[in-house]
């Protein structure tokens, strides 16, 4: 009690000690955060990374609705065998779009965050189907609903202004199309003129086999086939990535 | 919907100004809920807006049926005299049960899909993505959470000496958050989910989660702020810290913009590396404030209590502490190891984990030598040793946990199975056997009974869930470390040995060993669960060996 302070004055005062906790745990989370969005270096900017077009959101969606991330991962790390196994590492840039990441914590499942191209739709389809028909080991669940579901996709231009305000660079324009171009994107042989121009390198083909409708099967495959396929890699290889 | 009142002049049970206003809240939730049902987007946000509006209208009869109650017999019937309100916390205890039976039980269906995938049955609602996030929800915060919020206001009244603040508002916060527990749990088998680990409930169970916890908030501090004795307890330090940071962590990671206000769906508000970072200075912080900080708040109540000993070091507890909620903040980026996050992040993250040992450790010391000059108890009492046990196992993790984070073993470590075992010998050895021990004393005292209703079925719990953890977390040693030595294998060529699909065969006979190690875990909380029921019934198991500690509700408080 001689003593300038004595841990006694908190243990008497409820308000102090709430006080305290609450300084004392913000802390850490402050200092580690906050710089993160005011370095400029956290995110260099790469050529080719853009927004989700409607129909690979809507894939991606539904990739957040089955929780795939239980046991998949986006996010391939800087060591040898992951790139050798996967490619070229994660960049900052290719998930500045994504609300949420989705670079997950758990490989039950490989990792998928260049997976796009690497198999043929047909493929997809069929592994979405019945997983062992394609990789006897497997022990992921089966999706055959994905395929006879119709997408719905009435609120996909909510969904494009949602994330706009989150910060996205989605134009009027790509709003106002939104449907437009969702519906351009799952159809053959449709006008892809305006959703070339707003989302360069976007696919445009029957993704799941079936041009009669549009199925959560399209959407999803739709965005497994773009994934990790935005930057050009080639391009960097011998400049800016050689340090 | 603030804490409300003393009830004054009135009848303990009816309608004070306070409980007006609730039910005056109430009824407009009940309408806009129901604005918001005719209104909604997607199916999920219907069928919510309705449970919602059901359970806002059960919430006024409630209220209308216990003034009536109340006023016919001269005084609420949950007023035993004791002058505490216990009522909330035996309602709490049950929870705990029913919960975790729950979750235990979904857990060990998922472990089973991951050995034998046919049993996903290849429908929406049946698949492991949508299963794991209910399994793991179910067990941390419907099982623990449960057990926290009715520990929490068990511990607090006694260790304050005064009754529980509010009237209703005690109620509120259970209901209310049981409420949360079966919107996210049907949400999750309907598709409805943000894909945040430990954080999927979507925009609108999250502001609801929101309401309920500043209630609980305010119960606890008001309870404290009442409190007849001069000091407040270290349990409730810790209660406390769970308490603010929860509320914390849970404001910041589910900032999300939805797409309409009747609609299910929302968008994170950040992006990528920030909103990686915020995830998992959440997620890790869930384990560190909600599964560590609350749980040893129990520790610092029923350890001693139960043990009839003052805890160990009233200097020690300062330290560990301080130190505890001061670093574990910190160590979320060791989640992050060799990612897109700034690197400098990652080194925080691991240097900090690394020193979480410390006061972890702290606690774990500070635990187990309060049995000092009652070791004895370890053979007498399953009780006592499962509350050891828990500790012991805290001590386990909590030096696991700070080797994971160093990068170089984290480079192995991270996405495999040894993750997964690492959680569970904190979640099932720590976080359950802790919860364990505390309703195993709790159900007696609450109810009045003089002991259990048998002691050898405490024994026949401990031994059989014991079992079942080390099974589960030996099996995901194993195929953690096989897996992540598969990945990175090279043959003599300098090529990568085995393909993904080979190292995921190889998990098979450790996914076998792991859901049998959860079936036994299930078991011994069956085995809870009946004895827990025969002892509120008011039996005793006749020829009972072993020799019952006395009755913990006349015995002074743990000593500070």
């Amino acid at each position: 009690m001689a003593k300038k302070f004595s841990h006694e004055a908190i243990e008497k005062n409820s308000i102090l000690l709430l006080l305290l906790t609450l300084v004392v745990v913000a802390i850490g989370g402050l200092v580690e955060i906050v710089p993160t969005f005011l370095i400029k270096s956290t995110i260099e900017d790469v050529e080719g990374v853009r927004p989700y077009s409607p129909l690979e959101l809507a894939g991606r969606n539904i990739y957040l609705r089955e929780g795939c991330y239980t046991c998949h991962s986006q996010m391939i790390r800087s060591l040898r065998s992951e790139v050798e196994r996967y490619g070229h590492y994660s960049l900052a840039a290719e998930s500045k779009y994504d609300h949420p990441f989705q670079w997950g914590s758990k490989r039950t499942g490989p990792d998928l965050a260049r997976v796009g191209g690497k198999y043929s739709d047909e493929w997809h389809r069929l592994h979405m189907a019945d997983p062992r028909a394609v990789v006897p080991e497997s022990v992921m669940p089966g999706y055959p609903f994905l395929a006879s579901t119709p997408l719905d996709y009435r609120n996909t231009s909510k969904g494009l202004s949602a994330l706009a305000m989150a910060g996205v660079p989605y134009a009027q324009e790509n709003i106002e199309n939104a449907r437009a171009d969702l519906e351009a994107q799952a159809t053959p042989d449709a006008d892809t003129e305006g959703l070339m121009q707003r989302y360069p390198k976007a696919v445009a083909r029957d993704f799941d086999g079936n041009p009669a409708m549009i199925s959560e099967l399209d959407a999803l495959v739709a965005y497994l086939q773009m994934l990790g396929t935005l930057v050009d890699f080639n391009a960097y290889e011998n400049a800016d990535f050689k340090q | 919907m603030a804490v409300s009142g003393a009830p004054g002049s009135n009848l303990p049970g009816t309608m004070t100004s306070s409980a007006w206003a609730v039910a005056g809240s109430l009824i407009a939730g009940t309408v806009l809920s129901i604005i918001i049902a005719a209104k909604a987007q997607d199916a999920p946000m219907a069928a919510h807006a309705w449970l919602f509006a059901f359970a806002f209208a059960a919430g006024v009869m409630a209220l209308g049926q216990r003034h009536l109650n109340a006023t016919t017999h001269g005084g609420a019937r949950e007023d035993d005299g004791t002058g505490y309100n216990d009522g909330v916390v035996k309602a709490g205890a049950i929870a705990t049960l029913f919960w975790g039976v729950a979750g235990f039980l979904v857990g060990v269906v998922i472990a089973f899909q991951l050995a034998f995938p046919f049993l996903n049955l290849d429908t929406a609602i049946t698949n492991f993505g949508r299963l794991r996030p209910l399994h793991t929800s179910a067990v941390i915060f419907a099982f623990g959470g449960n057990a926290l919020i009715a520990t929490s206001f068990y511990v607090v009244q006694r260790t304050c000496r005064t009754r529980l603040a509010g009237d209703v508002a005690p109620w509120f916060v259970f209901w209310g958050y049981n409420l949360f527990i079966v919107v996210a749990a049907t949400g999750y088998l309907m598709g409805v989910s943000q894909a945040r680990e430990y954080a999927e409930p979507e925009w609108y169970a999250d502001l609801w989660l929101t309401l309920v916890w500043v209630v609980y908030l305010l119960v606890f501090l008001a309870t404290l702020a009442k409190r007849k004795e001069p000091h407040i307890y270290v349990a409730n330090w810790f209660y406390l810290a769970f308490i603010v940071t929860i509320a914390m962590l849970h404001i910041g990671n589910n900032l999300a913009i939805p797409e309409s206000l009747t609609s299910s769906k929302s968008y994170a508000l950040f992006p990528g590396v920030q909103d990686a970072l915020i995830q998992w200075w959440y997620g890790h912080n869930a384990v560190g404030f909600f599964l560590t900080a609350g749980f040893l708040g129990m520790m610092y109540y029923f350890v001693p209590k139960r043990a009839e000993r003052p805890v160990y070091s009233y200097r020690l507890s300062i330290v560990h502490f301080w130190s505890l909620i001061f670093l574990y903040i910190w160590a979320g980026p060791h989640h992050l190891h060799f990612t897109a996050l700034p690197d400098w992040a990652q080194t925080l993250g691991m240097t900090f984990s690394i020193m979480l040992w410390m006061p972890s450790w702290g606690g774990m010391i500070n635990g187990l030598m309060t049995l000092s000059g009652a070791w004895d108890k370890l053979r007498t009492d399953p009780v006592i040793r499962m509350l050891v046990v828990s500790v012991a196992f805290y001590g386990m993790s909590t030096f696991e946990g700070p080797v994971m984070s160093v990068k170089a073993v984290n480079s192995l470590s991270h996405y495999t199975d040894w993750t997964i075992g690492h959680v569970h010998s904190g979640a099932l050895g720590w976080v359950g056997f802790v919860s364990f021990g505390a309703i195993y004393c709790l159900i007696p005292w609450l109810w009045k009974r003089e002991r259990l209703y048998s002691l050898a079925l405490v024994s026949w719990h401990f031994w059989i869930a014991t079992i079942g953890i080390v099974l589960y977390i030996t099996a995901m040693w194993v195929s953690g470390i096989l897996q992540g030595l598969m990945w990175r294998a090279y043959d003599a060529q300098g090529f990568l040995e085995y393909s993904f699909a080979e190292t995921v065969a190889a998990m098979h006979p450790f996914y076998v060993i792991r859901a049998l190690g959860g079936v036994l875990f299930l078991v011994g909380a069956l085995i809870m669960v009946y004895n827990c029921w025969m002892t509120i019934k008011g039996r005793v198991r006749e020829s009972e060996p072993l020799p019952a500690p006395a009755p913990a509700g006349a015995m002074p408080q743990p000593a500070e």
